[in-house]
């Protein structure tokens, strides 16, 4: 197709407004990066940080110095590993019956399932059940209520129904079980679909603070988020009193420790996310498509 | 006649009772997720009963005495929980104001850019903010709009005569709250809409252009009616998670000098929480749960009568 001048003044402005749109989504992690390595007299001058002045890496051994933070960090790993592969388990079973035609009752089941996505107790009386079963305080309780997840579970039952029935019937011909099926066909056929949700799961698990924030109380069963969150809220605080005490004589602020922190929170995510991306999308057409 | 009737249902009985035997390997995958479904889901459900007992922990959930409807009477009496509805209200509408076209140009723009490559890799910075709590996107907006920040010095240096409070004056807190969720979600709103338009028919772009039609006529006649569908169903999930003004977001960005304007459902039961003020806390929560459901309904049948493609979730 032949271009006009219109056009040619439509794609530049277009590319235009597109780019500085992708830089005002990006911009505030690079202000956070270049503010975690300036220099404490450069970071408590405020203003537009575009790049780090004065490169130093204080802050982040000041982070790396605080065993809390490492803890922390032990606590959100363990969650997002367990948490991710036992309701991966769990979630794939359900979705895998449902899936079958053969299942008795699996209106009920679905219905049964769908339910809780409409209606919930709400926050108080699930935390009163919670301390019922003794979770409070207790570091399952970042896994257990967590793993039943009804959205993921449709998705995962949309993409099995599309696997032929064909192949469950012959592999039943030649003696499989159920769970060899499960295991042998059904599992190695839904690799994209299992990648997308793990990930789904994984992030929801990387960034939740809210049940460390409601049901722990000890320090060192918290998640990095809640150690983020009480160095952000601390900090606001803390912040005015150190600017009255000069902050120039101090080789971090508590701008610059704040800023490393959140780097270093959300470092896994950012390291993984060229590669895992893709994955991500194909997720949210199945889920949209099909959920 | 009754008999045969007796013997009907025994046979269905023995039928089902049967198919559970033959089919057992599959029931008991469903075993594990039922048992969670039933702990942590349906047992809280229970509790709702609290919002009409005086709670003692000692006496449990059914031994507690019954007040009645005193905690909802409270509720809306002493602790102006109208008001806390506007505030709910207000900020989701808001958000869906602008939130939801948002995407919408986002999408229609990335579709006309003809070089892929910068295509992909424009649309991959969108939805980063996406997969980042608001732990953090909080800590990073809170020096972003600080007194000192970038934000404020740009509008000094644009004539701005002293810094905006963008954390204490109620208003401008709450454009902050709204600007920064559209900013979140912009980016992966519009994979629905660039998944749709994808699948318009290159054909229907061709024939536009001999018949004489330029890019922007190409949109308007071609792109925007072929996700009309998309976009009604988007619009009315969205319209049904309208008592969800995001509490993530707003816990980990107010404090009190914008409770006034910024306080919500969640964040008020989150508190009646940390204050053990257990009856209250479920009263509001089930208010919101029981029109959280309704609307959810009613948009999800809506939505199946109007689309063709259902989202098969019931």
């Amino acid at each position: 197709m032949k271009r006009t001048r219109g056009e040619k003044i439509f794609n530049v402005c277009n590319i235009i407004i597109l780019s500085l749109l992708a830089f005002t989504t990006l911009y505030p992690f690079l202000y956070t990066l270049s503010i975690s390595l300036s220099s404490a007299a450069e970071a408590s001058r405020g203003g537009f940080h575009l790049y780090p002045k004065g490169v130093n890496f204080v802050a982040y051994k000041m982070v790396f110095k605080n065993a809390d933070l490492l803890i922390a960090y032990g606590n959100t790993i363990f969650r997002t590993v367990a948490g991710t592969l036992i309701s991966l388990l769990v979630c794939c079973f359900y979705g895998y019956a449902l899936s079958r035609p053969e299942l008795p009752h699996k209106k009920f089941y679905t219905t049964f399932l769908v339910f809780t996505m409409l209606f919930s107790g709400g926050a108080v009386p699930i935390y009163l059940t919670l301390k019922r079963y003794a979770l409070i305080d207790n570091r399952w309780v970042y896994i257990l209520p967590t793993i039943m997840s009804a959205y993921n579970i449709i998705v995962a039952r949309s993409f099995f129904m599309s696997i032929p029935n064909s192949l469950n019937e012959s592999a039943k011909i030649d003696g499989a079980n159920e769970f060899c099926i499960f295991f042998r066909i059904i599992v190695p056929l839904s690799k994209p679909i299992i990648m997308t949700l793990a990930l789904f799961v994984a992030v929801m698990h990387w960034n939740s603070w809210y049940d460390s924030l409601m049901y722990i109380t000890s320090n060192n069963k918290i998640v990095v988020q809640l150690l983020l969150q009480r160095i952000v809220q601390e900090n606001d605080v803390q912040q005015m009193t150190q600017q009255m005490l000069n902050p120039d004589q101090t080789q971090f602020t508590s701008e610059t420790v704040k800023s490393a922190t959140i780097i270093v929170a959300i470092l896994p995510i950012l390291v993984f996310y060229p590669f895992i991306q893709k994955y991500f999308t194909k997720g949210m057409m199945l889920g949209a498509v099909k959920g | 006649m009754k008999t045969s009737k007796n013997k009907n249902t025994a046979a269905r009985k023995n039928s089902t009772l049967a198919a559970y035997k033959k089919h057992y390997q599959i029931v008991l995958m469903l075993v594990p997720g039922i048992i969670l479904l039933i702990l942590f889901n349906y047992v809280p459900m229970a509790g709702i009963l609290i919002a009409f007992k005086d709670y003692k922990f000692l006496h449990g959930i059914f031994g507690s005495e019954w007040v009645g409807m005193e905690h909802f009477s409270k509720l809306f009496a002493v602790d102006n929980f109208g008001h806390i509805i506007m505030n709910t209200l207000s900020i989701s509408v808001y958000k869906l104001l602008i939130g939801f076209p948002a995407p919408i140009i986002l999408a229609l723009l990335l579709n006309e850019l003809r070089l892929q490559k910068l295509k992909n890799v424009l649309q991959t910075c969108t939805y980063l903010p996406h997969f980042f709590s608001w732990v953090v996107l909080a800590g990073i907006f809170k020096m972003i709009f600080s007194n000192t920040g970038p934000v404020n010095s740009i509008l000094m240096a644009a004539g701005v005569d002293k810094p905006l409070e963008f954390f204490s004056n109620g208003t401008l807190f709450r454009g902050m709250i709204i600007g920064t969720s559209v900013w979140q979600g912009l980016g992966w709103g519009a994979i629905v809409y660039l998944a749709a338009l994808s699948g318009v028919d290159e054909s229907l772009y061709e024939a536009a252009y001999i018949d004489g039609a330029n890019r922007w006529k190409q949109t308007i006649h071609i792109s925007i009616p072929c996700i009309i569908p998309t976009i009604i169903t988007v619009f009315i999930l969205n319209v049904g998670n309208v008592l969800n003004a995001g509490y993530d977001q707003i816990y980990n960005m107010y404090n009190p000098t914008v409770y006034e304007t910024a306080d919500i459902i969640e964040t008020y039961v989150m508190r009646a929480l940390t204050k053990m003020d257990y009856g209250v806390g479920t009263a509001a929560g089930l208010f919101k749960s029981v029109i959280g459901m309704i609307l959810v309904l009613t948009a999800n049948f809506i939505s199946n009568k109007l689309s063709d493609d259902t989202l098969g979730i019931m």
